[in-house]
């Protein structure tokens, strides 16, 4: 069970997911210039802290759902880079053999079930898979990671109401990045500290800076211990930034220039670093990023030459293949 | 055999699901305690303890809920008290539970069942008498059933438990106190599969839930007439018995569909298209449709009368086919 301090050597791993997570980001920036991405891509720059914090602080067999702004998390909970990217690419060899997408990847074997990109969707999906393990004795629990826009929703308010009545072994982990798309925080929220709401469910609510992963780690690993003793959910709201906007078609214009760069002088990346220089050689932490850039690189490199897949026809066994055919379908090889 | 009421044999096959494996377990609102507004979780809750939970009034995350607990080792069977509440589970369905299988290349499967209960005739009014069967059957991945019999309704209910896909169960106000025999083993009803009411030889009526008893007594009127008519209860909406229907119009070459949703986009033109694809050679008659009038259940009893469909209607659709 992890403390709720990390070791060196587990801080050193946050830090290389972090800078691979940032790296998957600029690359994909670099790549929708260049007209080589398809649909939006909802990038993380500047929260990589709280997705990967988050994550490691649980354990393997734990599971998290999150947002359409999920890479930290996927990298985080330990998904291989390059199948996150093919994924990205829609290709065959990404998680959903490229039927997912970026916003929506899953990967049951690590307890990464699911970015959801109906806004609070991963709410809810946490809180029942908290109730499956409730139900079933297991001792594991369920982490929600969403954002200040999926905070009013009227799920979130349903989920919490149920996981702490219940003494449900979730973790209400609030994203807080300041916007719902193009609206600032200030004008969805009544309150300006959403661990207030916490009270009103009966449960703990705890703020921390979300761009120091060791806060982060710090908060969820108590959660975690706090869930797994039967008492129940905890919100933690985790203050970070958008510093890149919604997505990659987000044309801007309602960001105030200052308080992005406010936030790119924090950025977690290099909080991370300076706390690693207090016991590890910077060298060493230079080479881990030298190499994490080279592993992203290579994840990009794998993943474009992978082939896209092909239209299949459903197998007799899956669910859709039950629907009442239409008269063209013999078109496409469905069976009745 | 033994005699059951249609509450009696849903209660039966939960007690049976849940008996036989005990990752089965069963929530919603006013089920545990009290056992069910319609009775049918009654004594769930002394036999099975908190496997029998009593929810909030949270339908939207209640069905997000079941969605993914049923991804993560349990078979959730949620009790969704009127269908008329249905459409704020929607997001759970279409967004959710429809997309996942697939889109995660089959690393999951999502054995959860949806039971809910619809229609009219008992003056609920606008928001409790609805049938809104087209909502869930438009969805692809999900399996809709309606059963109609006693019997249906606790073997259709244990292979909807043990399926390891979504399945909605539609049941019907007035059909709750109905009688039927119901077969001493727990025997699952396979989903897909239709039910030859009475057989005829004129004319097809293929009707779901409730409206499979007023086909009966329409196919009564119109024997009367001379006129043998057929009962097909299609039992299952998602998927449909594609040969269960073309078998039959092969043989009357006259077809009525008959729904108690409404009309518009409704089930009953779903049918009556599919049977357009499938069949249309061996017609003789444009289909005829029986479905609610398109607009709000209303309260008073003549009125409501007016808008679900009922004999008369079906008879006279029957009229016009044969015409």
């Amino acid at each position: 069970m992890p403390s709720n301090r990390p070791s060196a050597d587990e801080h050193l791993d946050m830090h290389r997911r972090m800078v691979i997570t940032r790296c998957v980001e600029e690359r994909l920036g670099v790549l929708h210039k260049q007209g080589k991405t398809r649909g939006p891509i909802h990038r993380c720059d500047g929260q990589e802290a709280v997705g990967v914090g988050a994550t490691m602080a649980l354990e393997a067999r734990d599971v998290v759902t999150t947002t359409h702004r999920g890479h930290a998390v996927y990298i985080g909970k330990g998904l291989d880079p390059r199948r996150v990217i093919a994924e990205i690419f829609g290709r065959v060899t990404g998680y959903g053999g490229g039927r997912a997408g970026h916003m929506l990847v899953g990967s049951v074997e690590h307890g990464m079930i699911g970015g959801n990109a109906i806004v609070g969707g991963s709410i809810p999906a946490a809180t029942g898979m908290a109730l499956s393990f409730q139900i079933r004795r297991e001792d594991r629990v369920a982490l929600a990671v969403f954002g200040d826009g999926a905070a009013q929703t009227g799920i979130c308010h349903e989920s919490m109401n149920i996981a702490a009545l219940w003494r449900l072994p979730v973790i209400f982990l609030l994203e807080n990045n300041d916007y719902g798309l193009t609206v600032h925080r200030s004008e969805q929220s009544s309150v300006a500290d959403y661990t207030v709401r916490a009270a009103g469910y009966g449960m703990p609510g705890e703020a921390v800076d979300g761009n120091d992963v060791l806060a982060v780690y710090g908060a969820v690993a108590a959660a975690a211990q706090r869930a797994r003793r039967g008492d129940g959910p905890t919100l933690i709201e985790a203050r970070t930034y958008r510093v890149e906007g919604f997505s990659t078609s987000d044309m801007g214009g309602y960001q105030d220039p200052k308080e992005v760069a406010l936030w790119k002088a924090r950025d977690p990346i290099v909080v991370s670093r300076t706390q690693l220089a207090e016991s590890i050689d910077p060298a060493r932490v230079e080479r881990l990023e030298t190499a994490a850039e080279e592993e992203t690189a290579a994840a990009f490199e794998a993943a474009l030459a992978d082939p896209l897949p092909e239209f299949e026809p459903h197998g007799p066994s899956a669910p859709y293949a039950t629907a009442p055919v239409h008269a063209d379908a013999a078109d496409f090889g469905e069976g009745r | 055999m033994a005699m059951m009421r249609y509450a009696e044999a849903l209660n039966t096959a939960l007690r049976e699901a849940m008996a036989a494996d005990e990752t089965v377990f069963v929530f919603g609102e006013d089920i545990a305690t009290y056992g069910g507004v319609f009775k049918v979780t009654q004594g769930l809750r002394e036999a099975f303890g908190d496997r029998v939970r009593d929810t909030p009034i949270s339908e939207q995350t209640l069905a997000a809920m079941a969605v993914s607990a049923s991804m993560t080792g349990t078979r959730p069977v949620l009790e969704i008290m009127y269908a008329d509440f249905m459409p704020l589970t929607l997001d759970a369905l279409v967004n959710q539970a429809s997309i996942y299988n697939y889109i995660w290349n089959e690393q999951v499967t999502m054995p959860f069942v949806l039971r809910t209960q619809g229609g009219g005739g008992v003056g609920t009014a606008a928001q409790h008498a609805k049938s809104l069967d087209a909502f869930v059957a438009h969805i692809p991945g999900l399996k809709v059933v309606a059963p109609v019999t006693p019997a249906d309704a606790r073997g259709l209910l244990l292979a909807a438990i043990r399926d390891p896909h979504p399945v909605i169960i539609l049941e019907h106000k007035l059909l709750y106190n109905t009688r039927g025999d119901v077969p001493d083993q727990a025997e699952p009803v396979e989903i897909g599969r239709a039910r030859v009411v009475r057989p005829g030889a004129d004319i097809s009526l293929f009707a779901t839930s409730r409206m499979v008893l007023e086909a009966e007594k329409a196919a009564d009127v119109l024997a009367g007439e001379g006129v043998s008519a057929e009962v097909i209860d299609l039992r299952s909406l998602r998927p449909l018995d594609l040969d269960a229907i073309a078998r039959s119009i092969a043989k009357t070459n006259h077809a009525v569909v008959v729904n108690e949703g409404w009309g518009f986009c409704g089930f009953a033109a779903e049918l009556s298209a599919t049977i357009m694809d499938y069949a249309f050679d061996d017609l003789d008659a444009p289909v005829q449709r029986v479905a609610a009038l398109d607009m709000p259940i209303p309260y008073a009893q003549p009125l409501e009368e007016r808008v679900i469909p009922d004999v008369a209607r079906i008879v006279a659709a029957a009229r016009r086919a044969l015409d």
